[in-house]
């Protein structure tokens, strides 16, 4: 349940008492219709409306405004500041049943941001600041020979995450490699969302585009895997469990 | 001594709560926290309380009020867009650290390294930490990729948060390369060699290319400079840029996960 702000309890408790006390003193005006303060032609509208019988939402506001003018206080005469013929309020509009708009969406189910996401947040970045700090104490970061350009390591081997490119460098010429092949794919990546029309997001829909995807990203992964394990001196064919491991992160 | 007995000596805790109420009620605290904070009034577990969690912090640029339930189950996104976010402010805080003890020149960057490692506090430690970070933010920015494309969730309406997020995981690459070199170590200068041989391979203006991101034809000082220049501060502030307006679509285009 949501909770009832303080305030608004105590006035909405302060109302009640007040029409309570104000029933008990002027208890005949119950029925509108002897209501001296309501206009006529108000009157005469709600009561077509009553007569008409499928127009439920303008008797409850008619019915409602009657409420409200029989709780105004009425002791002491008209009021000050009330308007011509001793009203103290106007009715602006009528609103009918059927202009209110109706909510069509489904409703959500949702739940509040803190604690329910906020709090797995706070725990995923604990847990990797954790696992981070753990692994730095026991693994030390690679610091080789300081620079030397007129010594050149065998092999020398780019980050991993451009392996596959220099894996490829075996193969075609550099352009290709180099620059066509993951400009290509790189703008293919862009495009994605503009070439799968497909507007369904279920996996039994979208077998296609999760093929290409999983065949592109083994494609790098194994080129990556080749690059960093299986290659040795002057980038020849090796087999890790034959010759080591030629590999620095 | 009725008058002791009158006034007796307010006790500590008494006292601590006088002050906190002092403080609570002071300008200055008022003018820290919004009305309806959470820092105000003090906590307690409601619904309002915690719509008032984010609705008054700095909270509400990241998240809603509400969240879809089955978009905050661990197993559907895994945190991988938040732990790459994390992974960078990690990464911003250890690399402010070792800016602290590095020079970007051929002569001292080696021997700077060397030295933070040997004798100062906790220097090899924020070292590691900033190395395997990025090589983990790398990885968590390519799994948060393929996560997203595996759930369509780059479809209408947020294809070009999709873009965007290329961008980032570009981005991403390029600073991890960028301070691959800063060591200034054999492996460093070899792996950028093999690197921005293949950069040079460009058509058409394949040697200019090279020529602006060595800062001449050799791999040198200059380099080190240039590339320094791009880890430290250009890169970040353009990486930024693109978080936020990747964070602000990711909850214009109808929150963090999960069909529309």
């Amino acid at each position: 349940m949501t909770e009832i702000p303080e305030h608004l309890l105590k006035r909405a408790q302060a109302a009640r008492e007040k029409a309570a006390a104000d029933s008990g003193a002027a208890a005949p005006s119950s029925g509108e219709a002897s209501d001296p303060r309501i206009p006529q032609h108000l009157l005469d509208r709600s009561k077509a409306a009553r007569s008409g019988g499928d127009a439920g939402g303008g008797v409850a506001v008619a019915e409602k405004a009657g409420a409200v003018v029989t709780a105004a206080p009425t002791a002491g005469g008209v009021p000050v500041g009330a308007g011509p013929g001793g009203h103290t309020q106007r009715l602006l509009t009528v609103v009918k049943s059927g202009s209110i708009q109706e909510a069509k969406g489904a409703p959500v189910d949702k739940v509040h941001t803190w604690p329910h996401l906020l709090a797995v947040e706070f725990v995923a970045a604990l847990a990797c600041t954790a696992f981070l700090l753990v692994f730095s104490w026991v693994v030390n970061a690679p610091l080789l020979q300081a620079a030397d350009p007129n010594k050149t390591p065998n092999p020398s081997k780019a980050p991993w995450y451009f392996l596959g490119l220099q894996e490829l460098l075996t193969m075609f010429h550099p352009m290709i490699a180099g620059v066509t092949l993951p400009g290509v794919a790189l703008i293919l990546l862009i495009l994605a969302p503009y070439l799968d029309r497909n507007p369904s997001n279920k996996p039994e829909d979208r077998k296609f585009m999760t093929t290409m995807m999983t065949v592109h990203l083994m494609f790098w992964a194994v080129l990556v895997i080749i690059g960093s394990f299986f290659r040795g001196p002057g980038f020849n064919f090796t087999f890790p469990w034959r010759d080591g491991i030629f590999f620095e992160l | 001594m009725a008058k002791v007995l009158d006034n007796p000596r307010p006790t500590l805790k008494e006292r601590a709560a006088k002050i906190g109420e002092q403080v609570q009620g002071s300008q200055a605290w008022n003018s820290i926290f919004r009305p309806g904070s959470i820092f105000r009034k003090g906590y307690t577990d409601s619904p309002r309380n915690r719509s008032y969690v984010i609705m008054n912090s700095v909270l509400y640029h990241l998240h809603p009020v509400k969240v879809k339930r089955h978009a905050v189950k661990v197993s559907y996104t895994l945190c991988l867009g938040g732990l790459s976010f994390f992974l960078f402010i990690l990464l911003t805080v250890t690399g402010i650290f070792l800016m602290f003890f590095y020079r970007p020149t051929a002569a001292n960057a080696w021997q700077d390294i060397q030295t933070l490692q040997t004798s100062v506090t906790f220097g090899l430690l924020v070292r590691n930490m900033h190395r395997w970070a990025a090589h983990l933010m790398v990885l968590s920015v390519f799994l948060h990729m393929a996560r997203v494309f595996y759930h369509g969730a780059y479809k209408a309406p947020r294809e070009f948060n999709w873009v965007i997020g290329v961008v980032l995981l570009t981005l991403t690459l390029l600073l991890s390369f960028t301070g691959y070199l800063l060591p200034w170590d054999q492996l460093a200068l070899w792996a950028v060699a093999v690197g921005t041989n293949m950069m040079g391979y460009t058509p058409v203006f394949g040697s200019q290319v090279r020529f602006v991101l060595l800062g001449g034809v050799e791999i040198g000082s200059e380099t080190l400079l240039r590339w320094y220049v791009l880890h430290v501060l250009m890169l970040p502030f353009v990486i930024v840029i693109f978080m936020a307006i990747h964070f602000w679509r990711v909850r214009k285009d109808g929150g963090i996960s999960g069909p529309l």
